[in-house]
């Protein structure tokens, strides 16, 4: 069984117009369609990359998925269990099972804790166990993450490097021992040099600790290297999802081609070809019904601008894109 | 054109030093390059390797704690060092050397049409009547991809990229001769800053201004620049054409910064794996007489603490600091693995 399934999760915001512009200019309700129908699945002890550019729902996602924010349509099903229905005692449960990695770890650490009352404090505020296991179990998790009690528990978040920080913020997530972690961007704030040593302990974690991950990147090559499967999104929409290396190299989505065109490669000698793509990102506020990228595709027809189309299984097993010319279009791979 | 020297700006020896109650910061240390005429020159480097401060130090735009030195500061023929700052201001700031800034997309005014700070631009640096200035940001619009009829709207009503489009616009406003480039595209979505780059080469093949590039994005400087400079803890640790850095590195923080870059187009690929380098950069505090690189530094041997490595010239275009330069080929026959870099593992 799935840890964890999205079906058909919408997500949907009001934009009210001001009182002076509903009586005079009579301005209609308007509607972000920030996450619209998305359905995927997360596997025990898997790691699921979502990739998109600003806008493109993927914070909405999270938050849903962490039970902080409600569906407005859909279901969320976790470890059998629809998160709608839980009663208050489950949804504790389900926030310390789900814990969240947050990209910016020079603000996301309050200042004034140290490094020990910080990966402390949920295990304190859920009542998890009794203070001296919580501080055994606060060290362990601290040497964990490659920073010695001895030398670390004791400080204060800014006499630390942003590296040193992101390792409490994973240790903090984790002593938790939850089923699946969060990541959104946990590695855009930090030096190229030390990003692939905050990669590896994450992968070295999921391994001994057995937890799933989504993690949540616009950065494709950083997510190649993370991540078992891909889910791309665009305003709101799941444009493709499938085993990473496969979505990377042979993309069924046109969305996905242009994104994957567009990454810089560290080597001069490569040309990359001018991504197929027109106009600009738009924000998803009462979008037109059809395939949300519809506008910017170079290969819409008119079927594409009037209906709204789903993930659907393409020839590869496990490889779905939300196309309706799927496995019609000229996408050369990678 | 073909008789002037190549070379457009000549920077040697330059230090920077931050005055602080803990001591003196040593922000930049015996920085020496050259820009050319026509060229992309690239300066890579993480957060606090000195690259932001040495263009600000070059523009003039240091705090009033910072202080700059040099053996020699010349920009086409003329010596910046001897310049009085209002000179400075007045025919080299923009008219020669404009700045397209870090987080370029919140230096707009926002409570100003775009349009009217590009004309406001124009017309503190020269006098033109202001519907000439105008005609002239809208051929710059038109040169950045920006219809001209956004000349009438406020920041607020540009995406991220147009801001950004405008403020290379505005760098391109007086024709200078050098435009830096501070991170232009760091923050972009990733479509977003295709397009800009893209903008940013068709702009080069019609006008004849140089580059300096400044950013942390490696794959960016390889598919932009015509030669690099990599920069940690202050100095330029080696510097080369940029095909010649990529194909024949000899520092061994360039060996660690590639393998810890990641390429779409090697993922899962054998060697493809990403090492980090250990350890975190140097604090800058205070005197210096060890390789800053030189704890991190898996291939260090008892002379990198104590002294510090001479930029050596190794061919036309590519020096670099290293007392190990001579291993070159074993050291980084070494660097591929990751246990060289993390002997625990």
């Amino acid at each position: 069984m799935a840890l964890l399934e999205l079906n058909g999760v919408t997500r949907h915001f009001d934009i009210r117009p001001g009182l002076f512009a509903r009586l005079v200019h009579k301005a209609p309700m308007r509607h972000i369609k920030a996450v619209e129908a998305v359905s995927v699945s997360l596997e025990r002890g898997e790691v699921l990359g979502i990739a998109g550019e600003s806008g493109c729902g993927k914070s909405t996602t999270c938050m849903m998925i962490a039970g902080l924010l409600a569906p407005s349509g859909g279901e969320i099903v976790y470890a059998g269990e629809s998160l709608a229905s839980q009663n208050a005692e489950a949804q504790r449960r389900h926030r310390r099972q789900v814990q969240m990695i947050f990209q910016d770890p020079y603000e996301s650490l309050n200042p004034r804790f140290r490094v020990f009352d910080i990966v402390a404090e949920g295990p304190r505020a859920q009542r998890l166990w009794p203070e001296r296991e919580i501080g055994e179990r606060v060290e362990a998790m601290l040497a964990g993450v490659g920073l010695p009690p001895a030398k670390y528990a004791q400080r204060y978040p800014h006499e630390m490097s942003g590296g040193e920080r992101q390792r409490v913020g994973i240790a903090s997530a984790l002593v938790t021992e939850p089923d699946l972690v969060i990541a959104d961007e946990p590695l855009s704030m930090l030096d190229v040099s030390i990003r692939a040593g905050i990669l590896d302990l994450l992968k070295k974690l999921s391994r001994e600790r057995n937890f799933s991950c989504v993690y949540v990147s616009h950065d494709l090559s950083i997510l190649g290297n993370i991540a078992d499967r891909l889910l791309v999104m665009y305003l709101g929409q799941a444009m493709e999802v499938g085993p990473t290396l496969e979505v990377i190299r042979q993309p069924k989505h046109p969305y996905t081609r242009a994104l994957i065109g567009a990454v810089p490669v560290p080597d001069p000698r490569v040309r990359r070809p001018v991504p197929k793509i027109s106009g600009d990102i738009s924000r998803p506020v009462d979008p037109p019904p059809g395939c949300r990228f519809a506008p910017r595709c170079p290969f819409a027809e008119q079927s594409c601008r009037e209906q709204f189309v789903e993930l659907k299984a393409s020839a590869s097993a496990g490889h779905q894109a939300a196309c309706h010319r799927l496995g019609e279009l000229p996408l050369e791979g990678l | 054109m073909s008789d002037a020297p190549q070379t457009l700006l000549e920077v040697r020896d330059l230090n920077v030093r931050y005055a602080t109650a803990e001591g003196d910061i040593h922000a930049v240390s015996d920085v020496s390059f050259e820009v050319r005429r026509d060229e992309v020159f690239g300066i890579a480097g993480e957060s606090g390797c000195g690259k932001s401060t040495l263009i600000r130090a070059l523009l003039r735009l240091l705090h009033s704690n910072g202080r700059t030195e040099a053996a020699a500061l010349n920009y086409d023929g003329r010596d910046l060092q001897t310049m009085s700052d209002r000179d400075f201001r007045e025919q080299i700031l923009w008219q020669e050397i404009s700045l397209v800034p870090q987080s370029a997309m919140n230096s707009l005014n926002p409570v100003y049409r775009v349009g009217e700070q590009t004309v406001e631009a124009i017309q503190a640096h020269r006098e033109m009547p202001t519907a000439q200035a105008r005609e002239r940001v809208a051929e710059l619009f038109d040169i950045v991809g920006l219809q001209a009829d956004l000349m009438n709207s406020y920041p607020h009503e540009f995406s991220g990229g147009m801001r950004q489009r405008a403020m290379i616009a505005m760098a391109l406003a007086l024709d200078p001769g050098l435009i830096v480039m501070d991170e232009p595209t760091t923050g972009l979505d990733v479509l977003v800053q295709e397009r800009i780059l893209r903008r940013i080469r068709e702009i080069r093949s019609e006008i004849r201004s140089s580059i300096i590039l400044i950013t942390h994005d490696i794959a960016v400087i390889a598919e932009m620049s015509d030669r690099v400079a990599v920069m940690y803890g202050g100095r330029i640790m080696e510097q080369a054409a940029t095909l010649d850095l990529f194909e024949s590195p000899h520092h061994p923080y360039t060996l660690g910064l590639k393998n810890a870059f990641p390429s779409i187009r090697s993922l899962g690929q054998a060697g493809a794996e990403l090492i980090s380098i250990p350890g975190s950069p140097p604090p800058l505090i205070g005197p210096q007489h060890d390789c800053p690189f030189a704890p991190r530094c898996p291939f260090s041997i008892e002379r990198c603490a104590g002294e510090i490595p001479p930029a050596r010239q190794l061919g036309a275009d590519h020096q670099a600091r290293c007392f190990r330069l001579d291993d070159v080929v074993e050291l980084r026959e070494q660097a591929r693995h990751k246990r060289t870099w993390h002997s625990s593992n």
